[in-house]
């Protein structure tokens, strides 16, 4: 089975006018390794500067690490040691740049032909007719890239990616250049000509909605280093640090110290407020609680007699609408946010300045120790 | 007029100009894409010409490539001859003092370039030379022409550097403006007209071509 095998360190050059992305850590350190039989596509989820990108220009040989090594099965891409780094064209990848980065000066044909090598002309012609069809992209031959729509930009670069039959494809924030109704739709486009092509890839975005929709596995990478990685059910369902949390979405984000735990069940003196959740830890622990913004309900009067664990007297800060919903931003002695339907948000009646209710059950609480 | 000179003269341009474009074009390039630190110290290398008075600079070169010196020595025994007074001297001078002219057009039009064009091409399997040739120059063509026209035109109009070099033999380094300076010392005002007037029209009909070269987008 071919292996890719990573282990690098990059540590970005001390900044000059270098006009590129300010990055909050010094260096970018990671290490993986991937079957590359089976045609998976993964995600690499972070913030803006959290190095991600670096991690992808590192794969694709854009940058050159001070330490390590990348192989990819027998080939040695790049090995610190022995001096070696391939560059890009002699590595075996595709790429889908940020913006596309489709050649101005040349037509449709000669932009998805451009990685063209020792090929005969019919053959040239005979592998951009194929990709022209399975790309949707006949008649369009002739245009250049600027008399293209978004959608037909992303499948022209998607096509040039492709035409030398790449083991890997690269994609930096493929949907980074555009609107986001235009994005929903392109990403939906792109998962399935991905899944078509049946190669392996590697994307980077700082979308979420990217990693749900495209990965079969999502790689979390926080202040240049990997934070998470697993399925992207397992990532989503189970982030394992307050970071990784932030990362994939949890909404709030509580830091406290475990004052007791009764029965299993911790109680944590958040800003002098109590909070009940599932114990992660023995008392005296400090811990990081996850609170979903679906998961929080509001009412107008304290509902004593119920179910319930977690209610909070709080002050309403913000309203959002939000498609069906509304986001509401609550102060309870700490931030939280509450994702309500519209309809409900009415019939409370509530706004800005107002007091209200937040009602959260303990078991929809995910505390995580913290190191 | 001296049709002599003016020969001489767009032989030495043109052959200035090819020179530049062989040694200039990858050398801008570098200069455009590279990350090391000596970058900056080429950079003020190839521009120092635009400071020095003309002849300074042939003064230096004569001093350094004359038959006793280890450059001369070296042409001597490549092409059995001398540099200074000599067509190759004036020649190799004109490339030196016109590099500025033609590296700094080169490289602001390639800095101008995408620099994400240029890093798709690479990971698209195009070598650094070709990617060069298919997307780098086909963007900043309009910047290269710039270059060499103003390194031809730079040529033409070279005073100091060819008369320190190559002295004033007609017909192997006395060009057109040497040829003016000369009929203007004979009081020959008639020829000294009629040539500096050629070289005000030329002057006059690149500087037209170059600037609407630079307004006109690509030819597609």
């Amino acid at each position: 089975m071919t292996l890719l095998d990573v282990d690098f360190e990059f540590r970005y050059p001390p900044s000059r006018d270098s006009g590129g992305a300010s990055h909050e850590s010094a260096s970018v350190a990671c290490r993986w390794q991937d079957p590359i039989g089976e045609p998976r596509v993964t995600v690499f989820l972070g913030a803006s500067g959290s190095g991600k990108t670096t991690v992808l220009r590192c794969l694709a040989g854009l940058e050159r690490p001070q330490r390590g090594h990348v192989r990819f099965g027998d080939h040695v891409w790049f090995d610190a040691e022995r001096r070696v780094h391939l560059p890009p064209d002699r590595r075996d990848v595709g790429g889908l740049f940020q913006e596309y980065a489709l050649f101005p000066h040349l037509t449709v044909a000669r932009n998805v032909a451009f990685g063209a090598r020792r090929l005969t002309r019919a053959a040239v012609a005979a592998r951009v007719g194929e990709l022209l069809d399975t790309f949707r992209l006949r008649g369009l031959e002739e245009r250049r890239p600027r008399q293209l729509s978004g959608g037909q930009q992303q499948r022209v670069a998607l096509a040039r990616a492709v035409f030398r039959r790449p083991k890997l494809l690269l994609l930096d924030e493929p949907l980074s250049a555009v609107d986001r109704p235009t994005g929903d739709e392109l990403r939906e486009e792109l998962r399935s000509l991905i899944r078509a092509l049946a190669i392996p890839a590697y994307i980077v975005s700082h979308d979420r909605a990217d990693a749900l929709t495209l990965a079969d596995r999502t790689v979390l990478i926080d202040g240049g280093r990997i934070i998470q990685s697993g399925t992207t059910e397992e990532v989503f369902d189970h982030p394992a640090s307050a970071a990784a949390a932030r990362l994939v979405g949890i909404d709030t984000i509580l830091l406290g110290r475990i004052a007791a735990v009764e029965d299993g069940l911790a109680r944590v003196v958040v800003a002098g407020r109590e909070v009940r959740a599932q114990a992660p830890a023995a008392a005296g622990h400090e811990v990081a609680l996850c609170i979903r913004a679906e998961d929080v309900a509001l009412a107008r009067h304290d509902v004593s007699d119920s179910s319930v664990m977690n209610r909070w007297r709080a002050t309403v800060v913000t309203e959002a609408m939000e498609g069906p919903f509304v986001r509401v931003g609550l102060d309870c002695g700490f931030r939280l946010a509450a994702l309500v339907t519209r309809d409900a948000w009415r019939r409370l009646g509530l706004k800005a300045g107002d007091e209200a209710w937040a009602i959260v059950k303990a078991a929809t609480i995910r505390a995580m120790p913290r190191n | 007029m001296d049709w002599t000179a003016i020969l001489l003269t767009v032989k030495l341009a043109a052959l200035t100009t090819l020179l530049l474009a062989i040694v200039g074009l990858p050398l801008a390039y570098w200069l455009a894409t590279t990350r090391r630190r000596w970058r900056a110290v080429v950079d003020a290398a190839v521009a120092v010409p635009l400071l020095l008075p003309p002849t300074v600079l042939g003064f230096y070169f004569l001093m350094s490539t004359g038959p006793n010196t280890a450059v001369g020595r070296l042409y001597g025994r490549l092409f059995d001859g001398t540099l200074p007074f000599s067509f190759a001297g004036i020649l190799l001078a004109s490339v030196v003092y016109n590099l500025p002219f033609a590296v700094r057009p080169f490289a602001s039009g390639f800095a101008a370039v995408d620099h994400r064009l240029i890093e798709a091409a690479r990971c698209l399997g195009a070598s650094g030379p070709r990617t060069f040739l298919t997307v780098v120059l086909p963007l900043s063509w309009p910047a290269v022409l710039a270059g060499l026209v103003l390194a031809f035109a730079h040529t033409v109009g070279e005073f100091g550097v060819v008369l320190m070099v190559g002295g004033n033999i007609p017909g192997v380094t006395r060009t057109i403006a040497l040829a003016i300076y000369d009929d203007v010392q004979a009081l020959d005002y008639a020829s000294a007209n009629a040539a500096s007037a050629l070289l005000v029209v030329f002057a006059a009909a690149v500087l037209g071509v170059t600037y609407s070269l630079q307004r006109r987008p690509l030819p597609l």
